[in-house]
């Protein structure tokens, strides 16, 4: 989608225009949120798990070299070619390498999001390569021509209504029909033939085991596996930091994956990919892409511990209100937001301010990022690099002037209230923003300064 | 005891009352407290900003006004959390440490230093406790229905000593209200949003006041409420815990 140059603020005035589908959008997520805690209060050691996990992390991220190492002897002894890409460009050149080496021109992909980081689809099609999301979500975006608003949840900003109205135009489903369950029918049918067709499949990676060479894909659609099991070539797509050290660990994940993304036990398929059946051929592409860049900032490295389960989008009372296109990245919410500077810091400096610092997000991660502290951190390593706008600068340094200063704080504050001018609320005021909507506070005859010195009652 | 009357900078010069009151309670609890007059803004709004590198000027002259006492009480949440968490001085951190040690939010102060187990309060009116972000999740002042745990409320437990206070359930207990520092001006239409499903959730439980232990929450719901031309107002907790209605 082309969000233009508009910044996360101006892309969520755009969806705040009508009211009404805030209100769905926010509800909707909201249910979801409420469905993770119900699921995560049904284990007494929820927060324990939680724990287990961000410390088998914390020891995968000290110990990733070995882990890959690992990794790439094992599965290589299984049969799999395991690739390495420094970046999204020589990610999506093996990708294309692979399926021109087989003569292959359609494919289909289960949900990937860091082949959606890498924008692998527009490379492919650009290459004269068809590529279909067989996750329901995703192809739901696909046909829009959009990129999905959720990673969990590709299409959650779609109502039924425009569901039916996509397939009506692109599958032939008959005009206002909008039932989930025939809407669901149809793309069944619709994907079984793509499935039937496509001699090469992509699927994205859960979990890689480093003691094993296996990899973990879990959907709930059995989308991935119905690719991987008909499809003569395989191409499983993943970040380096997917790594765990051993088999066992993976219960902790598994446990915590599916709570937290939906509320479900677990997701509906586990799949565990060891190595090729006879005649087919198996690739793993292990993905950098900034990766260590962010390995190597102490502030920022926890992010890499993500499990990609979305429980920060869907408790951030900011993404429910915004959608996640005004995040203007792949991933979108409060972990998109501290992942995506790393990438470029001057085109994502707006969304480490896109949030209140609330903390719901770092409360609710099953890996226990420190998300609203990242966000605190970010802000300031972007104004460090001078990605702030300079009347916001300008603003500040005034601000810290008259605040440093008793003398001044008091002849300003008595000089009409200082405050309603430069105050937090006031600063970097677009035509005062505040009063757009708020009224403003009723200045009081007197400050409280002005009233201790005349009662001083100690 | 000696405490000193941390007063974030938008009470000093909006909210005096909740000022007033914060002194009343604590004097009426027997404890001495002095406000040092020259006392401006501990510079949460800069940090947050992204500006914590301009914020030494606050830091030095928070450490000047305050190292002196036995403890430095504030009826701000948010604001405690940020002298708790960024307050340095290049110079004396020693000092820095000493006061990021002994600040406390007011609600925390009644029920963890002062063990506050009755108060004479009375308050006839249906309340909403809107729980502040930084003041809950920062401060842990009551559980966070995030995580499987315990529930406690140090501010509730307030509340239910005040005669005649009736707490109004909400459907979404602690949900941001969206305002954030300078959040509510760069992200108005988002946090003017998350203002009306906050002050809405109240008034549909028929709370006749939204109450919290921070005043940087009320007057963005306060902002919102008389927009709306509600009859619901809004109060500082201590204003309540301090109230003597007959």
């Amino acid at each position: 989608m082309n969000t233009g140059t508009k910044d996360h603020a101006g892309l969520a005035d755009i969806f705040n225009e009508d009211e009404a589908r805030v209100d769905w959008h926010d509800e909707t997520l909201w249910f979801v949120r409420a469905k993770r805690d119900k699921a995560a209060h049904t284990l007494p050691e929820w927060e324990a798990l939680r724990e287990n996990a961000s410390k088998i992390k914390d020891n995968v991220l000290s110990n990733l070299h070995d882990y890959l190492l690992q990794f790439e002897a094992k599965a290589q002894q299984n049969g799999i070619t395991v690739h390495w890409a420094a970046d999204a460009e020589e990610h999506n050149q093996i990708v294309h390498s692979i399926l021109k080496a087989q003569g292959v021109s359609r494919i289909v992909k289960s949900k990937s999001m860091l082949t959606e980081e890498c924008h692998l689809n527009e490379h492919l099609q650009k290459s004269g390569i068809e590529v279909i999301d067989t996750d329901l979500g995703e192809r739901i975006v696909q046909l829009a021509e959009e990129p999905p608003s959720h990673i969990v949840l590709p299409c959650i900003h779609k109502k039924k209504e425009e569901i039916g109205e996509l397939f009506h135009e692109h599958l032939g489903t008959p005009k206002g029909e909008s039932d989930p369950q025939f809407l669901t029918a149809a793309a069944r049918v619709h994907l079984r033939e793509k499935f039937l067709t496509r001699k090469a499949a992509i699927t994205g990676v859960n979990f890689a085991i480093a003691e094993t060479g296996e990899f973990v894909v879990c959907t709930n659609e059995g989308n991935a596996d119905m690719g991987a099991h008909l499809a003569d070539v395989h191409i499983a797509c993943m970040g380096i930091e997917k790594i765990i050290p051993k088999r066992k660990h993976l219960s902790v994940f598994l446990r915590l994956l599916a709570r937290s993304a939906t509320g479900q036990p677990i997701t509906t398929y586990s799949s565990h990919f060891n190595k090729p059946r006879a005649g087919q051929e198996m690739h793993l592409i292990l993905v950098d892409n900034g990766r260590t860049r962010q390995l190597g900032r102490a502030d920022f490295r926890n992010s890499l511990k993500c499990i990609r389960c979305g429980a920060c989008m869907n408790t951030c009372p900011v993404y429910r209100r915004s959608g996640g296109h005004s995040y203007h990245t792949a991933i979108a919410g409060p972990i998109g937001s501290i992942l995506a500077p790393n990438l470029d810091m001057k085109e994502y400096a707006d969304l480490p301010f896109a949030s209140t610092l609330c903390g719901s997000c770092t409360n609710v991660c099953p890996v226990k990022i420190n998300i609203h502290e990242q966000l605190y951190k970010w802000r300031q390593v972007i104004v460090k690099e001078g990605y702030a706008d300079t009347k916001k600068a300008l603003a500040m340094k005034a601000m810290d002037f008259t605040l440093s200063s008793p003398f001044l704080y008091k002849t300003a504050g008595k000089a009409g209230r200082w405050v309603i001018k430069n105050a937090p609320f006031m600063v970097n005021n677009k035509l005062n923003a505040w009063y757009k909507q708020r009224d403003m506070p009723e200045p009081p005859k007197q400050s409280f300064s002005e009233w201790y010195k005349k009662n001083n009652n100690e | 005891m000696h405490v000193g009357l941390f007063i974030p900078c938008y009470i000093d010069q909006f909210y005096p009352n909740a000022a007033i009151a914060t002194l009343k309670l604590l004097q009426k609890l027997g404890v001495k407290v002095s406000y040092p007059i020259h006392q401006t803004c501990c510079g949460q709004p800069m940090a947050n900003s992204g500006f914590e590198h301009l914020t030494t000027g606050c830091n030095d002259l928070f450490i000047k006004n305050f190292a002196e006492f036995d403890y430095i009480v504030s009826p701000s949440g948010s604001c405690v959390l940020h002298v708790k968490e960024h307050l340095h001085s290049q110079e004396e951190e020693e000092k820095a440490v000493n006061v990021r040690k002994k600040v406390y939010e007011l609600t925390e102060f009644l029920t963890d230093v002062l063990k506050v187990d009755k108060l004479s309060a009375r308050f006839p009116h249906k309340v909403g406790v809107h729980q502040s972000c930084h003041g809950q999740r920062g401060l842990k002042m009551s559980q966070m229905t995030e995580l499987v745990a315990a529930p406690f409320s140090k501010p509730m437990q307030l509340l239910q000593m005040v005669q005649d206070l009736e707490l109004v359930e909400l459907s979404r207990p602690d949900e941001c209200c969206g305002f954030g520092g300078t959040f509510c001006v760069a992200e108005e239409a988002i946090s003017v949003k998350m203002g009306k499903d906050r002050v809405a959730d109240h008034v549909n439980h028929g709370a006749q006041y939204i109450t919290a232990a921070d005043m940087s929450c009320l007057m963005h719901m306060e902002g919102i409420l008389r927009r709306q031309n509600s009859q619901v107002k809004v109060l500082h907790i201590a204003e309540i815990l301090n109230a003597e209605e007959v």
